[in-house]
């Protein structure tokens, strides 16, 4: 049996005091001090350490926020004194993507790899903008999985990265072409450069060392040096017209560069490849009002080979007031390429605005073959996305304090959970290879077309918001 | 209901031999007070130092909110739950506008931001409490918006349009609520429920027994069913036998033959709406001595029921389960619960050809005891696309007089219920709403530790000793009672004669955020 791709995780406590929703707001000057104190009943025995902790104080923004809100105490107090409140320090965390709820889920999952279970219903909104707009299938009874019934462990999330021939031409029993070359990663992820207003020099040996113990790349600065030479295999050098040259040596030990979309592409491409033929080369295409069709073009050129599309840190597109949103325009030249018969021929990587585990899942069923984060990373590590990252700022996550060991523990942690939910989503899909996900819009449903489908016809026009 | 008689003549010998005497709860309203001391209050009052205790509040207040005990100088915290906010001032009886030194003031509450969430906000929360607690409509004074929630999609964006005067002039009397659960006309039993709703399952774990009795002894008072869940069959639960739909899930845990033939139905659960395709998960803290024997498993390890039923891949393997149930019980009528893929219509004609006779549908935003968030978000449809698509399908097939659609998973109110129908179902199965009526607050906490807080879905002792069965059931009754009357409203607004005239009339219905221009056809 071959051996399965496995990331080992370990618990990791957040270095900060946690950041949680409620908070328990307690009126004591009326407190009859009763013998049966509803505090001694919390399930949760969240009051416990109250007193040693309203001592110590060791941080002062850290106030006692770590309730489950379940208004016990609040209902049962003798003398009604108890009121709770929704932390406004949680309220504050990220931003209108990147909702507090998102951030504390990345918190948890980085802490315990594990996948985050909850009782009760869903609780949120109908449905919302980007990949909320969209909804998984599954199978059942007449179809119980579209590849054959087995178990978790059998799922594979492997993907390659490169140029796939269109047909094989054979002279005799050999190929009549050589065939490619293909980086085969175990999870359909990248770690992608940090944005630049959240670059932070100091995690990029630990992001090496994440990618390292995850199996992912993790797109770098030509810059950088990594500690270890075997990480090479790991690491994808992105080459901007105006950064220095990575020493060849060193790119040789790549499988996989990234470089900036120019007229010149496929000049540079082939100056690569002479370097080091077996590489392959990934072009990041910003995705401005041009880039969807640069895009397009780009994959009908014999040369290219990966295409990285990238949208802004909220999956939407940049340069223009009313942004397309990342899966749309996934799906868009998706759609193009398959339509042009090229589909197969290059790899599509999609960043931007993936945010959680099921955004992995969706960007690649509206037909990105992986998807690239950075946030999410950085998240892990107890970011707020407070956005002041400046120097002389201080950072409330103390990130410039960072242990090695916790960075890198996080950051491997969060991969973890979200490999494991990649695979509860597929396994509910009845999937067995990611590969096959791509593309497969026959695996998820659109609001847009169940709403037409459902109340359109009996309701008329839905109106414009 | 079966009647004893049919009974004797179809039950086997040894299910007769263990029958225990079926006990009757009576459908009574009674008061029936939140269990906690403090009520959470949409609106504070607020009496300031300036008050010079003259009592006019006391006076003018309707509402009981300002109290003052006999031989008290000063008064006692005000009644907050009491009061119905600024617009009172409408009323005349506004205590902030006739008290003399203006030392009162009444505001929103803080809190109450906190309490729900976009599908249960908070008022829906209490105006739940309150249909639990008096067994009616909740005064129209207290403006509780408890039609829906806010979520912005679905159920929450659909009205009736009641016209001016109802077409037919129908008393309260006149308006029949039951549905026929066995349309097949197989001979076997023909069994009407008097609301068109029945509990959904809630195994012995993942709730208390005291829960699962409180259930059941409602499902009597108003002669519909409810559950057990993949958990096995309590033997407290036998005296309502005659209520109760045994579940086979795909764990089998706790099924065996006696518990499939006591009861009048058996559901098969392919898959639940929050975790379509993922199995069940009871996690090892809830698998308690009782719940480990009950489930014949080992104390304190995490029970999985696997995806899907590993002996069934088609309909023909779904069509060979029905008959192992119908030939272990032969009055026993087949549920099938499933969730709502994109061929959920498929399913539910495969469903019907294998010899079923409800088809339970279980839409994504349903509740449960446990589920990966990723799960209850993002996996299959909502249940109102997926009523519409069934409806519509059996019936272009000519099979959907036949069978019975009940719809699940997202079903909240009375309204939600009439719309499901008005969509297509001919009834509906609710689970979450029979918990906020026994307290619970949403909290999301069912699944660990030692479970729900509020002594609702846990297995602890010390809290399920928070409520009793009495009171529970009470608080159930009282809500089933307040949602018949608010469904006979809307079938007395709409003119119609029974709830079963309501299946499928979409044309009663608007969506607030389409145009809503299409001719109704003829």
């Amino acid at each position: 049996m071959p051996e399965k791709y496995h990331i080992k995780t370990q618990p990791i406590p957040p270095r900060r005091p946690r950041i949680g929703k409620h908070g328990v707001v307690d009126w004591r000057e009326d407190c009859a001090r009763c013998h049966n104190c509803v505090k001694k009943a919390c399930v949760y025995d969240r009051y416990r350490q109250e007193d040693e902790y309203l001592r110590k104080l060791s941080d002062v923004d850290s106030l006692f926020f770590d309730c489950m809100g379940c208004f016990s105490c609040v209902q049962d107090c003798t003398k009604n004194i108890l009121r709770l409140t929704i932390n406004p320090e949680y309220e504050r965390l990220g931003n209108r993507y990147w909702k507090p709820d998102i951030i504390k889920t990345t918190w948890l999952q980085a802490e315990t790899a594990k996948i985050p279970v909850s009782g009760a219903g869903y609780r949120g909104p109908f449905s919302g903008q980007g990949f909320d707009s969209m909804w998984t299938d599954m199978s059942e009874i007449v179809r119980p999985t579209r590849d054959g019934i087995h178990g978790r462990e059998y799922i594979s999330t492997s993907v390659d990265i490169g140029r796939k021939l269109p047909f094989l031409a054979l002279n005799g029993s050999q190929s009549a072409a050589a065939l490619p070359p293909l980086v085969s990663i175990p999870m359909p992820l990248i770690i992608d450069l940090s944005s630049p207003a959240h670059t932070l020099p100091k995690l990029d040996p630990l992001i090496e060392q994440t990618a390292a113990d995850t199996g992912v790349i993790a797109i770098m600065d030509s810059r950088y040096r990594p500690a270890k030479d075997g990480h090479l295999e790991n690491i994808a050098f992105f080459l901007s017209p105006d950064s220095p040259p990575v020493p060849d040596e060193l790119l040789r030990k790549t499988r996989l560069v990234e470089i900036a979309d120019s007229p010149a592409v496929v000049e540079r491409i082939k100056a690569i490849k002479k370097i080091h033929p077996k590489i392959v080369v990934a072009i990041r295409v910003e995705l401005t009002t041009a880039g969807i069709g640069r895009a397009i073009e780009l994959a009908g050129l014999p040369e290219v080979e990966v295409i990285h599309i990238v949208a802004d840190a909220n999956g939407n597109e940049l340069t223009t007031q009313k942004p397309r949103f990342l899966k749309d325009m996934t799906r868009q030249i998706h759609t193009a390429l398959v339509e042009k018969g090229i589909r197969d021929e290059v790899t599509l990587m999609a960043g931007g605005g993936i945010a959680l585990p099921e955004h992995v899942a969706k960007a690649i069923i509206c037909g990105a073959d992986l998807v690239t984060i950075n946030l999410p990373l950085l998240v892990a590590l107890e970011c707020h996305l407070c956005d002041s990252c400046r120097p002389g700022t201080p950072c409330p996550a103390r990130l410039e304090k960072i242990d090695f060991n916790y960075g890198v523990g996080r950051m491997t942690n969060l991969i973890a959970a979200w490999h494991d939910q990649l695979i509860e989503v597929m396994g509910a899909m009845g999937m067995r290879e990611v590969r096959r996900l791509r593309g497969d819009v026959g695996r998820a449903m659109f609001f847009e077309n169940l709403e037409e489908e459902t109340f359109g016809k009996l309701y008329g026009k839905r109106k414009t918001d | 209901m079966v009647k004893e008689k049919q009974i004797e003549d179809i039950l086997p010998e040894n299910t007769l031999k263990t029958r225990v005497p079926q006990e009757q709860v009576p459908r009574v309203v009674k008061p029936a007070p939140s269990r906690y001391r403090n009520e959470i209050a949409k609106y504070i009052v607020h009496r300031s130092l300036d008050c010079e205790r003259c009592g006019k509040c006391i006076e003018v207040c309707e509402f009981g909110v300002h109290v003052r005990k006999p031989g008290f100088k000063y008064f006692s915290e005000p009644n907050h739950h009491l009061c119905i906010g600024p617009n009172c001032e409408k009323t005349g009886h506004y205590c902030v506008a006739h008290c003399p030194k203006g030392a009162l003031q009444i505001r929103e509450n803080p809190m109450y931001k906190v309490l729900g969430d976009f599908r249960w906000p908070a008022d829906l929360i209490l105006a739940t409490w309150k249909m639990a607690e008096t067994g009616d409509v909740p005064p129209e004074a207290y403006d509780y918006d408890y039609e829906g929630g806010n979520s912005g999609g679905g159920f929450d964006r659909l009205r009736f349009k009641f016209p001016k005067q109802p077409p037919v002039k129908l008393r309260e009397d006149q308006i029949d609520t039951s549905i026929l659960l066995n349309k097949r006309g197989d001979g076997r039993p023909e069994i009407r429920i008097d609301v068109p709703w029945y509990g959904g399952g809630m195994s012995f774990g993942s709730v208390s027994n005291v829960t699962q009795l409180s259930k059941a002894r409602a499902a009597v008072a108003f002669n519909t069913f409810t559950c057990t869940g993949e958990g096995g069959y309590m033997e407290r639960m036998r005296p309502y036998d005659d209520h109760v739909i045994t579940q086979v899930a795909t764990g089998l845990f706790g099924v065996r033959e006696e518990t499939i033939q006591r009861v009048p139905i058996v559901e098969f659960k392919y898959a639940q709406g929050a975790k379509p395709g993922l199995g069940g998960h009871l996690l090892g803290d809830k698998n308690t001595p009782a719940v480990a024997r009950m489930r014949e498993a080992v104390l304190g390890i995490s029970l999985f029921s696997p995806f899907p039923f590993h002996s069934v891949y088609s309909i023909e393997d779904h069509a060979k389960h029905i008959d192992w149930i119908k030939h272990v019980n032969r009055r026993a009528l087949i549920a099938t619960k499933v969730s709502t893929p994109t061929d959920v219509d498929m399913v539910a004609v495969g469903s019907y050809s294998a010899g079923t006779h409800i088809v339970h549908i279980d839409g994504g935003y349903g509740g449960t005891g446990a589920a990966p968030d990723i799960a209850k978000k993002n996996i299959a449809m909502p249940i109102e696309y997926a009523i519409g698509k069934v409806h519509n399908f059996l019936a272009a097939e000519g099979v959907r007089d036949k069978v019975t659609l009940i719809a699940s998973g997202g079903i909240r109110t009375a309204h939600d219920i009439a719309k499901a129908i008005a969509l297509g179902a001919d009834g509906a199965v609710i689970g979450t709403s029979e918990l906020v009526a026994l307290g619970c607050v949403r909290c999301s906490r069912c699944e660990s530790g030692r479970g729900c807080p509020r002594g609702i879905a846990t297995t602890d002792p010390e809290l399920s000793a928070k409520m009793d069965v009495e009171w529970g059931t009470q608080r159930i009754i009282n809500l089933y009672s307040a949602w018949q009357k608010i469904l006979v409203g809307i079938l007395q607004r709409l003119g119609l004669r029974s709830v079963s005239e309501l299946r499928g009339r979409t044309d009663l219905m608007m969506h607030l955020d389409y145009t809503n221009d299409v001719p109704a056809k003829t």
